[in-house]
Order: structure tokens, then C-alpha cells, then sequence
């Protein structure tokens, strides 16, 4: 599959789990992001249609009159969404793309939603922090949220807010609004073409437009439909992934996952940093699949104490 | 009488602890007191709790302590370390 050859890393892997985000620069060639943009515009008004009617608790007759062919379902499988000559379709195709799609929820997950998110030049008002999960999962399965920007938005234009590191926190989705600022944080800004991916947990809000350009984003959610397990380009796994021994109070590794995994954001203090290491570390087990891997030895001691308190029940 | 609020997030549950997260909010609608704010808007406007009391804010609030952590470990949610100041203005009409 053509997505293979542009898999992540096994250091972009480890980044995604520490900060729950990854970020491609102008990825998406500029004719490319022109059409995107076109489409976004004439599906906009169906979408937001579509999800006020739906919100209000009127779905019916009106909601399936509107472009139903042009918006896929949820459930459907992401390769059957926007077919030719969808310039959007030709967006989540894009080698690329669907290189860090396969990579992170392999390559067929399901659609969710989308939506375009649409901030007029000089919009006042921005959301409250907000996570999207809504319901955890009960395991380490995780969605993605892809956020594309097909035009370049400048310092202060209405781009995404964002929390590095918040993804892993299990937050009602409203819960963080209270936080008008988090040390930290970003404000998108970047090129046309710019792909942001997000882990589901990632803590984030849209923001007011003081700009004099209108601000376009495309959002798509999807699903894993297989485990998540080693699905990236793995050339490196060997090299960087570490055994439980890599412990900064005894022996610490070098260049190693763990040593990714240490990295907190700025909000990130003091020995609370350390639960943030168990989370990473349990993820990080399940997306290899290696049941010993640790950081910093936590999970392995109780492990290690588990086993004597079974040789005392003998 | 109008109530400015100032909510703190520090990194540990100490007051002398660093802030990581904050938040504003002004009953008096800026007719009091201006709001402190850093240099930089990425930067807290105090660095500590104890900052904003040394600059006169009162402590309305302070976190409870947290649960015991289990042999799964902590249950990271929102964040731990809410304090909660405010300032009373008397406002003329």
C-alpha cells in the first residue's frame, strides 16, 4: 500500500505519545490545498445544517436532504469517504497522510465526523478549553483527530489552542473550560497545508479571529478498527525502544523511548510529571505490545512486588 | 462592593509552589483595580501563590487533599492544585 512507505518513525511514534500531537508543516501541495479549499466551503453550509438540526433533536426528513451523498456516515470505512474527484478525498489519499493515518490507526479506521470549522475575519469570540473524548475508552485504544488547515494562518488569526501533554488526563469535556491559560500552551499558526494530528484527549479550543482573514479548518475523527499495534514504520524500533532497566535513578539510556517519554510540557511539574510517566509507559506497552516496557522502573516495582507477595501466598 | 477572582493552578499543593495554568475575572468590569498580568501573556501573572497574596489578593479556596494513589496509579484528571484568590473594590456609582 502506497501509505506504507511514508509510515512514522518510531520517534515520531514516541513524540505522539509524549505530547499527544504531531504537526506536519505545509504537507499538502498548494494546488492541492486550493481545491480542499473550494470543496470546504461549498460542504460547510450542508454540515452545519446538518449538526444544528441534529443537535435541536429534529433528525429526519431535512437532515437526509441535505447533500447526504457528499458526507460520509459514521461507520464508514475512511478508504470509501470522499471518493474521486473529492479534492478532500484527495487530501486524506495524499501519500503522506495516509502514511500517518496507517501508522496510528492503521489503515482502514472508520469515519466518526467531520466537520469545518469556519472563523470569519474579525470573529470576536473563541471557545472555552474543551476536550472531545467525551467517554474514555476502558483500555489504551485511541482515536485520532486530524485538524488541516488548507491556508496559511498567521500569529493571532484564529488558530487552534492547544495543550501539549493534556491528552492522557481523563477531563469532562467541559471540565477544563476554567483554564483561560495553561503554561505551555499553543496557538496554531503555520503555512497552508498544515496538518495537526491529534490524540482524542487532547485538550483544545477554537479561538477568536482578530485577523482580517477568514480562518478554515477541516476536522476528521477516526477510529481504530484493528490493535495498534506496531503499525508504523518500525526500522527504528529496535535501536530507540528500551528494556525496563532504563531508569534515571539507577541507570538511564540514551537516545531511547523512555528518555522521549521523560520530556513534560511546561505545565508538567515537579513529581506529578511522574504520574504523566505511567501513562506514557502504558501506552507505549500497548502500541508495541511489549508487556515489560517502563520509564523510570514505575510499573516494573510493582510488578516486581506482586511476584513476592505470590511467593508468600505459596 | 465588586469581587475580582483570581484562580490559581500551582504545580504541587504548597502555596509557595510555581503556577501553571490561571485565570482572570473582573466584577468590577474594569472600573477597580487593573488586572496583573506578566509581561508576556504566556507567562502567569504571579509566579507563585504566594506572589499574589504578597501583592494583596485574599485566599478564598485552597485544594482539598487529594486520594490516596492506588497500586494503578494516580488517576490523572483535571488539574490538582486549585487556589482560588479575590480582591474586594468598593465601586462609586
Amino acid at each position: 500500500m502506497e501509505g506504507q512507505r511514508h509510515r512514522l518513525s518510531t520517534a515520531a511514534m514516541a513524540d505522539f505519545v509524549a505530547d499527544g500531537f504531531l504537526r506536519f508543516d505545509a504537507l499538502i501541495p498548494e494546488p492541492l490545498n486550493q481545491a480542499a479549499l473550494e470543496e470546504m466551503k461549498a460542504l460547510a453550509p450542508g454540515k452545519l445544517r446538518r449538526t444544528l438540526h441534529g443537535l435541536g433533536g429534529r433528525a429526519g426528513r431535512l437532515e437526509r436532504d441535505i447533500e447526504p451523498q457528499e458526507s460520509p456516515e459514521s461507520l464508514t470505512p475512511l478508504a470509501a469517504c470522499y471518493p474521486a474527484p473529492s479534492a478532500l478525498g484527495a487530501v486524506l489519499r495524499f501519500p503522506a497522510v495516509a502514511g500517518i493515518i496507517e501508522s496510528l490507526v492503521g489503515a482502514n479506521p472508520a469515519f466518526d465526523h467531520d466537520f469545518i470549522h469556519h472563523i470569519p475575519a474579525g470573529a470576536p469570540r473563541g471557545q472555552h478549553l474543551h476536550v472531545d473524548a467525551v467517554l474514555e475508552p476502558a483500555g489504551q485504544a485511541f482515536d485520532i483527530q486530524l485538524f488541516y488547515f488548507p491556508t496559511a494562518v498567521a500569529s493571532g488569526g484564529g488558530g487552534t489552542r492547544f495543550v501539549p501533554g493534556s491528552h492522557l488526563r481523563r477531563a469532562r469535556a467541559e471540565g477544563i473550560a476554567r483554564y483561560q491559560h495553561v503554561l505551555g500552551e499553543q496557538h496554531y499558526s503555520g503555512p497552508a497545508g498544515t496538518l495537526l494530528v491529534f490524540h482524542q484527549g487532547l485538550w483544545h479550543a477554537g479561538q477568536p479571529n482578530p485577523s482580517a482573514e477568514d480562518r478554515w479548518m477541516y476536522k476528521l475523527r477516526l477510529n481504530p478498527r484493528e490493535p495498534q499495534q506496531r503499525l508504523w514504520n518500525t526500522a527504528d524500533l529496535a535501536a530507540l525502544h528500551n528494556d525496563p532497566r532504563d531508569h534515571s535513578f539507577a541507570h538511564p539510556g540514551g537516545d531511547t523511548v523512555a528518555q522521549r517519554l521523560r520530556r513534560m510540557a511546561p505545565w508538567q511539574r515537579g513529581h506529578e510529571g511522574r504520574y504523566e510517566q505511567m501513562q506514557r509507559a502504558a501506552l507505549w506497552r500497548y502500541l508495541t505490545g511489549d508487556s515489560t516496557f517502563d520509564v523510570d522502573f514505575y510499573l516494573t516495582r510493582q510488578r516486581v512486588r506482586e511476584g513476592a507477595l505470590g511467593e508468600a501466598q505459596r | 462592593m465588586r469581587q475580582q477572582l483570581l484562580y490559581l493552578w500551582l504545580a504541587e499543593s504548597a502555596l509557595d509552589a510555581e503556577a501553571v495554568a490561571w485565570a482572570l475575572y473582573d466584577g468590577a468590569q474594569g472600573k477597580g483595580l487593573a488586572l496583573p498580568k506578566a509581561k508576556d501573556p504566556a507567562t502567569p501573572p504571579y509566579a507563585s501563590g504566594l506572589a499574589a497574596l504578597e501583592d494583596g489578593w485574599c485566599l478564598l479556596q485552597a485544594p482539598q487533599p487529594g486520594a490516596p494513589v492506588g497500586p494503578e496509579g494516580a488517576s490523572l484528571g483535571e488539574l490538582q492544585f486549585q487556589f482560588i484568590f479575590e480582591r474586594r473594590l468598593e465601586i462609586t456609582p
